[in-house]
């Protein structure tokens, strides 16, 4: 099984992070898994994104084109990936910042407002780890013991904080039902 | 560090090269290969290494050639316009015999170009890009674990032969994140009698030279150098076969173009198309063997490249013209789809072909 | 009794300078210095591109040949492998220095790059046959400035030492020349201290050798030394321009 994750959205919002917060995961699981930044200008405000894969298999080329997996947290990354996210694949929209809904009804849409649930419980700028909660309880892979695991490799020993308010806005998530 | 850790391809590569005991790095801010710069300007200081921003890459790569005289590792890292500054220094160093490993992670160009992927300076790394006879060890990783084992790799070649070692990277390789294991190679000794660290007083002087004004002299300095790039060419050549047992089609492609095209193969596979990959990790030697190999099976040859086709022309020289040679290519910073290698996977396989 | 010696850190290869040029009394107040001071066996010495090039065949310690104007990087690289058993020196020349490597000088002088520079300027290309140097002077003849200099056309010479002098970096700027016995003594001086300093780890430090090229200049020997007497030192002031430690000295 292989799931072709493409995190888009807006310079800022932590999609890097998000990535590699999953690809922590999936290694420590024993996957084979890759993870590739667009770089450049981009990251300074623009729309950016992040191809994650994580496989039973060899991973060949780490860019993701065709994703089975789109976390997408603007409007303009909607528009541009929609129709490229594989049949049967799933979408997963930060509703607090896009107003329309998946036109495509091939594929899984869920919709998390995301940003507004950050800010409401004092999780500002965590958004991005309130959808891949949701994502990873939509995979049926939200394993506490794992998501520690690998949350305690990607946040700075030098803000341990962080450490409890990402897990608390992944928990938050994994427990949105919509 | 041996247990699997995630790194990115750029600072991979600069972990290796600390494992392999190089303390003195010298470079000039560039995209896409900057963490190479930062990670070593984190490092070195703390393991008693140099580590220094030169004025321009024109001067990196001429600091690179003090310390390379004394025998020290030594490194540089750039992309494609801070190789042309270099280029003058390469030259010198080649001409002077001496180790260092250069790293270049490709960005498109020419002129200032962009900053995303590309491999068109394949020309310009095995072809020569500085003036005069040479040649550079050109390495392709084509994983972070690549990125690594090959840094090795590159130190052990560039003293082995006395000439510089080239890192061909490209952006997407540079940047992206996989499981790595770097362990500190064993270390070997190499000759280091030609050195200058001083006479001690103790022997003449040893002199580090590319000026040659008689004509017979340099003439022979020529001749030798390459008496030891034919033996290069006959012992360390390498390239990895993938599915080529049975192929009829062989694709030839390095670094981040490999594994797209292995994409395309494993879907042109499921369709039975007996389709195979030649992926040369060393680009200079060419891994003409390989190729040859591949040419008394395969009927048609496709390249596979980031750039207008220049690995084309080797793949053509390396299988005597024998079969043809198409080209699936993308430039300027854009990499081929899986889908559109397998489109012309698809294209040769129903064209067919004589063996 | 000894009238003549020649100083240890010469070899004994014939000099191939034209008669009448500074390079070799240059050359021999280097060795001296490398002798006096005992270091010929830790020195590495880097020579230029230009009529010096190869000085790599008269120096009796370890040598580098540098590409045009690459020199201080070069000697930076040499310096960094190993600073506490290798003492660095560069020999350039007017336009190795102060044309195509003046990027190379003013960064090495600015980091105070522990190592020492011996600066030959007789304001013109030797080696390529006597065209228009950065530091020609207003006016000069040359094969290619064939009706004077013209400031407007090719701006003004460079004063290295004026120029380095601004910066914060270097340890120690001095020009001198060899034109006259006393000049000569004055110019091993500031030789000697410039190799001194390197060794108390004080940092760059550059003399700057006002010399002459009665080839291209298209003089008899006796004249050129006239002139370097009569139109060099005039626009080239002899002094010390920087000596950051005798300065703090004094405070």
């Amino acid at each position: 099984m292989t799931h072709s994750y493409l995190i888009a959205g807006f310079g800022g919002q932590g999609l890097l992070f998000a990535g590699k917060f999953l690809v922590n995961k999936g290694m420590m699981e024993g996957k084979e898994v890759s993870w590739l930044p667009s770089y450049g200008p981009e990251m300074r405000g623009g729309t950016a994104n992040c191809s994650v894969i994580i496989s039973d298999d060899p991973v060949g080329s780490p860019i993701v084109d065709h994703p089975n997996i789109l976390m997408v947290m603007n409007l303009p990354s909607l528009d541009k990936y929609e129709n490229a996210v594989q049949k049967g694949g799933m979408i997963v929209v930060d509703s607090s910042l896009i107003e329309r809904k998946v036109v495509r009804d091939d594929v899984k849409a869920i919709y998390v407002p995301a940003t507004q649930m950050a800010d409401d419980n004092g999780l500002k700028g965590l958004a991005n780890m309130i959808l891949a909660g949701r994502i990873l309880k939509e995979l049926g892979e939200f394993n506490d013991e794992q998501v520690e695991a690998a949350l305690k490799k990607v946040v700075s020993v030098k803000h341990p904080d962080m450490y409890d308010f990402n897990l608390t806005a992944l928990k938050l998530g994994a427990a949105y039902e919509g | 560090m041996s247990e699997k850790v995630l790194m990115k391809g750029n600072e991979a590569l600069a972990e290796a090269a600390i494992q392999a005991g190089c303390r003195h790095y010298f470079g000039y801010p560039i995209t896409p290969q900057t963490e190479v710069a930062a990670y070593m300007a984190k490092r070195m200081p703390k393991i008693g290494g140099t580590f220094l921003q030169a004025e321009s890459e024109i001067a990196d790569i001429n600091m690179v050639y003090g310390v390379a005289s004394t025998g020290y590792r030594v490194m540089t890292s750039s992309s494609s316009p801070g190789i042309s500054l270099k280029s003058e220094g390469l030259s010198y160093m080649a001409g002077a015999d001496l180790p260092a490993l250069v790293v270049n992670v490709q960005r498109g160009g020419p002129g200032l170009g962009g900053i995303q992927p590309s491999q068109s300076d394949y020309f310009q790394a095995t072809k020569g890009g500085g003036h005069g006879d040479y040649h550079m060890i050109v390495l392709a990783p084509s994983s972070v674990q690549e990125m690594a084992d090959l840094t090795i790799k590159g130190f052990d070649l560039a003293d082995k032969y006395r000439m510089t070692s080239m890192i061909l990277a490209d952006g997407t390789i540079g940047q992206m994140m996989e499981p790595v294991s770097i362990t500190a190679p064993e270390k070997k000794e190499y000759d280091k009698s030609w050195t200058v660290t001083g006479t001690k007083m103790q022997r003449k002087h040893n002199i580090i030279n590319s000026l040659f004004l008689d004509p017979d002299e340099l003439e022979r300095s020529n001749f030798a150098r390459y008496e030891k790039y034919a033996k290069i060419e006959a012992e360390e050549a390498m390239a990895e076969n993938y599915l080529m047992d049975d192929a009829e089609i062989c694709v030839v492609a390095f670094g981040i173009a490999a594994r797209v095209a292995k994409n395309a193969i494993t879907e042109a596979r499921r369709q039975g198309i007996k389709v195979g990959l030649v992926r040369p990790i060393t680009l200079w030697p060419f891994p003409v063997n390989d190729l040859k190999a591949a040419a008394e099976k395969c009927h048609t040859f496709l390249s596979v490249e980031l750039s207008m086709g220049q690995m084309i022309y080797d793949i053509r020289m390396a299988t005597d013209c024998r079969r043809p040679v198409e080209l699936c290519n993308r430039a300027g910073g854009i990499i081929p789809s899986p889908e559109e290698v397998y489109a012309k996977i698809i294209d040769i396989a129903k064209k067919g072909g004589n063996l | 009794m000894i009238i003549f010696d020649k100083p240890k850190a010469l070899t004994d290869v014939p000099l191939h300078y034209c008669p009448g040029c500074t390079h070799g009394i240059v050359h021999r107040l280097v060795a001296e210095a490398i002798d006096e001071l005992g270091i010929e066996g830790k020195t590495i010495g880097v020579a230029p591109v230009g009529c010096s090039v190869m000085a790599y065949n008269y120096f009796n310690c370890d040598m580098v040949e540098a590409a045009h104007g690459r020199a201080p990087a070069v000697a930076t690289g040499l310096k960094r492998a190993d600073p506490e058993n290798h003492i660095v020196f560069s020999y350039q020349g007017d336009g190795d220095l102060a044309s195509i490597g003046t990027a190379e000088t003013v960064h090495a002088a600015a980091r105070n790059e522990n190592i020492t520079v011996i600066f030959i300027n007789n304001a013109i290309y030797g080696m390529t046959g006597g065209q228009m140097a950065p530091t020609s002077l207003p006016g000069q003849v040359t094969q290619t400035s064939p009706y004077g200099r013209d400031v407007k056309a090719c701006g003004y010479p460079i004063k290295v030492c004026e120029m380095l002098a601004a910066l914060d970096g270097p340890e120690y700027l001095e020009r001198v020349a060899v034109n006259n016995v006393a000049h000569v003594r004055a110019a091993k001086k500031a030789i000697k201290k410039a190799f001194q300093n390197q060794i108390d780890g004080k940092g760059f430090s550059l003399v700057e050798v006002i010399s002459s090229c009665p080839t291209n200049w298209g003089m008899t020997p006796q004249k050129a030394l006239q002139w370097v007497e009569d139109k060099m030192i005039p626009y080239y002031p002899l002094g010390v321009y920087k000596d950051r430690s005798a300065k703090e000295a004094e405070v």
